[in-house]
């Protein structure tokens, strides 16, 4: 099995290969009696096809639904009774499944992914269950008007790549597309030459490993999945989406064509975007669940200390390839959408000609390194981001984070800034409540 | 001071000052962060009569400025050292709580300290901060499940009740609000016998008691009457309420009953039926039956909120409007079948095994540990309830769950209330 790969010495984190390609990351961590199992997979929306979209969010719920050797009436309470905690989720670059509990369940989560990744049922009943389910998630998302608002800004911004469309797909899409559809494209994707398997928790990495080889070791190689290659022509003018819907509150988000994670410009726009709207971190998992040190950030100070808006959020997330960084306000009632949208401009004009100052870099790479820390206080959360990076281009680019974000300089801030938030490059989006 | 320790489990060191604030304090070294929770029971349920709100709004405004720090200067050295601080009110908790390096505990604390006992409440602050809720308040209007889960509420305690009134108050309250009412209600809670200080972190005991003991150790102050809270009325009757939301594209369903309090004998069984119900995997039974076999929802769940007065059991579900009346009755036939039949001596020995199992998952994170320390510091349940919670949990028989669902769970008077896209044919 096993071919050591990369890893520095006396690196905490330790990589192997098996011969079916699938990539394994063990770090041990010892502070509770838990172990996190994660399984990626290099598989989301961005690989989705016209007529099939949504179809990597679908076959990730039919991946909950019972194998070869978990008959679907034992799904429930498989990892439950070890008191552990399952779930998965998708997105523009992955797909991903995890299971955290006491560290006497490895085995059983090392077993479920095995399983998972090569022996999924699929019945056409519970096929056709999951889609109502599935357009219930859709609709529930469609309650929320900032959200859709994400949603059509999304599609707007980009009008080639396939992050245009949604993770969770067009309602037409998912009205027609065909059990053989998912089973297809499950069995495209889910291969061990496509995944990177994380342990993190109180185990032993070679206790750890010869289990890994044992369940999964087994499993074939499979044909190298062909990708889109579709790059997003480079934005060449303003554009504007507005959705005018009942409700009750104005919703503005702005979007710019952002770098990729493996770019260098990358560590600066996350600094940009700690002045201009807090620092996050940047682990999806657990960095957006709070809100950020806001209150002496530059929007934040603009637009709500003001009173234009009572809300205003920035995200600039790591992503395979370029996506975008987005500023969403919300208009304090009965605040215009344009007075919001010009202060809000304003800012980013600001910034785009003069830069930030020492003392705004000095305190952004101190929350970062902050959030960095605070991110890092469960199993879960660890093997997360060690699984996340290596899916959208290498676990060293987490490693490096905090190096480059050190090293980053005021002029590396000015330069994102300048070239990233331009009128050419930026769309405008409005929620404008009709009877607000 | 005397600092007296558990010697097993958690273990926490708990001790109180002598103004009566009760501190405690667990040393881990997960990672060079220290977590603070401070809880003063000082809810909504404090609100004064017609003010709505008061306690959220003084929640929003209460670190913008204390008598000898500005807003800006609490936002500075806060966010110099990369710590947000969280500001939150339940029925009957008002909590502050943040996590900073461990380095920047001492400093942090400080400000936390003052914000807590001196705040000012600026003019020009709370303009904006009613803006903010205000428009709050007109995004829950928006909103299905927000409108589903505070229209179940004032059903099943009254609109005067505290726990039925709004507890962000309404667009007419908020607006009323001025610097002295918050004060006020800042004078009547905010007092050191009526605050429990949690410290987790990579920081000794010793040393936590010590920052803890210098920021609050010289306040004191008062407990003002107790709030009174009357034991809410049963239904007797089965009632339901529509929230006709005709531009969203699905319905949610709140449907609940009061139930018992934290004290009540009874909690433990209640919470394995609660599981069993609506929690165990993706929402129990309910979760099997709307979910899996009938593929109506996302989301449906049964929470279960036992409290000082008798808290509430709400399902919770999120279906389209075609699907309304078919979930409803799905609901009202896993609520009969749980009553007739009980659970499986199956489901019993899982949903059990899940919340004793699942300890150790809740207390990984300094923040999950300081949450459990600070309800069992509020219900009174002991510095080692860790330790007694599966024993507890063990000696539930079928019987009392049987019992508990026979005495508390009836569709015949059942409170529904559906918001979203749906008319009301029934009424």
């Amino acid at each position: 099995m096993a071919i050591p790969a990369g890893a520095p010495p006396g690196a905490a984190t330790r990589e192997v290969t098996l011969d079916n390609g699938l990539k394994v990351l063990v770090r041990e961590e010892h502070t509770a009696p838990l172990a996190s199992v994660w399984c990626w997979y290099r598989v989301g929306s961005k690989d989705e096809r016209p007529g099939l979209t949504g179809v990597s969010h679908w076959v990730e719920h039919m991946n909950f639904k019972g194998t070869t050797n978990i008959p679907r009436d034992q799904v429930k309470g498989i990892i439950e009774q070890f008191g552990g905690s399952w779930n998965g989720y998708t997105w523009i670059d992955q797909t991903t499944y995890l299971e955290t509990a006491t560290r006497d369940a490895l085995d059983r989560m090392l077993f479920i992914e095995a399983e998972r990744m090569a022996r999924c049922l699929y019945d056409p009943e519970d096929c056709e269950s999951e889609r109502t389910v599935i357009i219930s998630e859709l609709q529930g998302g469609e309650n929320d008007p900032d959200q859709l608002l994400d949603q059509e800004l999304t599609a707007a911004a980009f009008k080639a790549h396939p992050y245009r469309h949604p993770t969770i797909g067009w309602l037409s899409d998912l009205q027609t597309m065909s059990r053989d559809d998912l089973y297809g494209y499950y069995r495209k994707y889910y291969i061990p030459n496509n995944a990177t398997l994380v342990i993190v928790g109180d185990v032993d990495t070679d206790a750890a490993l010869a289990n890994v080889e044992r369940r999964f070791g087994a499993l074939a190689a499979g044909p190298e999945p062909d990708r889109i290659r579709t790059v997003e022509p480079e934005q060449s003018g303003e554009r504007r989406v507005t959705i005018r819907k009942e409700g009750t509150a104005a919703y503005l988000r702005v979007g710019y064509h952002a770098p990729a994670a493996s770019d260098p410009r990358f560590a600066p726009a996350l600094l940009l975007d700690a002045v201009l709207t807090g620092a996050k971190g940047v682990n999806l998992w657990s960095s957006f669940r709070g809100v950020p040190p806001q209150r002496t950030a530059r929007l934040y100070r603009a637009l709500v200390d003001t009173g234009l808006a009572s809300f205003v959020s920035g995200a600039m997330l790591p992503t395979e390839q370029p996506f975008l960084y987005t500023v969403s306000a919300t208009a304090t009632d009965g605040m215009a959408l344009a007075s919001v949208e010009a202060a809000l401009l304003e800012e980013l004009d600001r910034v785009r000609a003069a830069g930030i100052t020492p003392s705004e870099l000095d305190r952004a790479k101190t929350q970062l390194h902050a959030q960095l820390v605070f991110d890092a206080d469960s199993v879960t959360n660890v093997a997360h981001q060690l699984g996340y990076f290596e899916t959208i281009g290498g676990r060293q680019l987490f490693d490096d984070l905090p190096r480059a974000i050190h090293a980053t300089t005021l002029e590396d801030v000015a330069a994102v800034a300048g070239s990233m938030l331009t009128v050419s490059n930026r769309t405008i989006g409005w929620y404008d409540p009709t009877n607000a | 001071m005397s600092l007296p320790s558990v010697s097993h489990g958690l273990a926490p060191v708990r001790t109180v000052l002598p103004n009566g604030v009760a501190v405690i304090a667990k040393d881990t070294r997960k990672t060079a962060a220290v977590t603070i929770n401070v809880a003063l029971r000082a809810g909504s349920i404090g609100d004064p009569p017609g003010l709505d709100g008061a306690t959220f709004l003084l929640s929003r405004v209460i670190d913008r400025g204390t008598t000898t720090r500005s807003a800006d200067d609490i936002a500075e050295a806060l966010e110099s050292r990369g710590v947000s601080l969280s500001v939150g009110v339940t029925r009957h908790v008002f909590s502050v709580s943040c996590t900073c390096l461990s380095a920047d505990f001492p400093e942090v604390f400080a400000v936390l300290s003052d914000i807590i006992r001196h705040p000012r409440v600026p003019e020009t602050e709370l303009r904006t901060r009613k803006g903010e809720v205000a428009t709050g308040l007109r995004q829950d209007e928006d909103n299905p499940a927000v409108r589903a889960s505070d229209a179940l509420m004032a059903q099943l305690y009254g609109a005067t009740h505290p726990y039925g009134r709004p507890a962000k108050g309404t667009l007419d309250t908020v607006d009323r609000l001025s610097p002295n009412d918050l004060l006020n209600v800042h004078r009547a809670g905010f007092v050191p016998g009526a605050t429990s200080v949690v410290i987790v972190g990579a920081v000794s005991t010793s040393h936590a008691v010590e920052v803890v003991h210098a920021g609050l150790g010289s306040w004191h102050a008062s407990q003002g009457p107790a709030i009174p809270l009357p034991a809410p009325e049963r239904a007797r009757s089965r009632r339901r309420h529509v929230i006709s939301m005709m531009n969203k594209a699905q319905a949610d369903i709140a449907y609940g009953f009061t139930t018992m309090t934290r004290h009540d004998p009874d909690y433990y069984a209640f919470s394995l039926l609660n599981n069993v119900f609506g929690q165990y995997a993706l929402g129990g039974r309910l979760g099997d039956s709307i979910r899996e076999r009938q593929g109506m929802a996302y989301y449906v769940y049964s929470s279960f909120d036992a409290n000082v007065a008798p808290g509430p059991l709400v399902v919770r579900a999120g279906v389209s409007g075609a699907n309304v009346d078919r979930a409803i009755a799905s609901i009202d036939e896993e609520i009969a079948v749980l009553v007739r039949e009980g659970p499986t001596a199956k489901e019993h020995k899982e949903s059990t095994d899940y919340l004793i199992g699942s300890l150790p998952r809740s207390l990984e994170t300094n923040a999950g540990i300081a949450h459990f320390l600070q309800t069992a510091e509020f219900f009174g349940l002991g510095m080692n309830h860790d330790l007694e919670l599966p024993g507890l949990l063990r000696a539930v028989t079928f019987d009392q769950i049987k019992e508990v669902a026979t005495r508390y769970l009836d569709p015949g008077v059942a409170t529904v209330v559906v918001a979203g896209p749906y008319a009301d044919t029934q009424d």
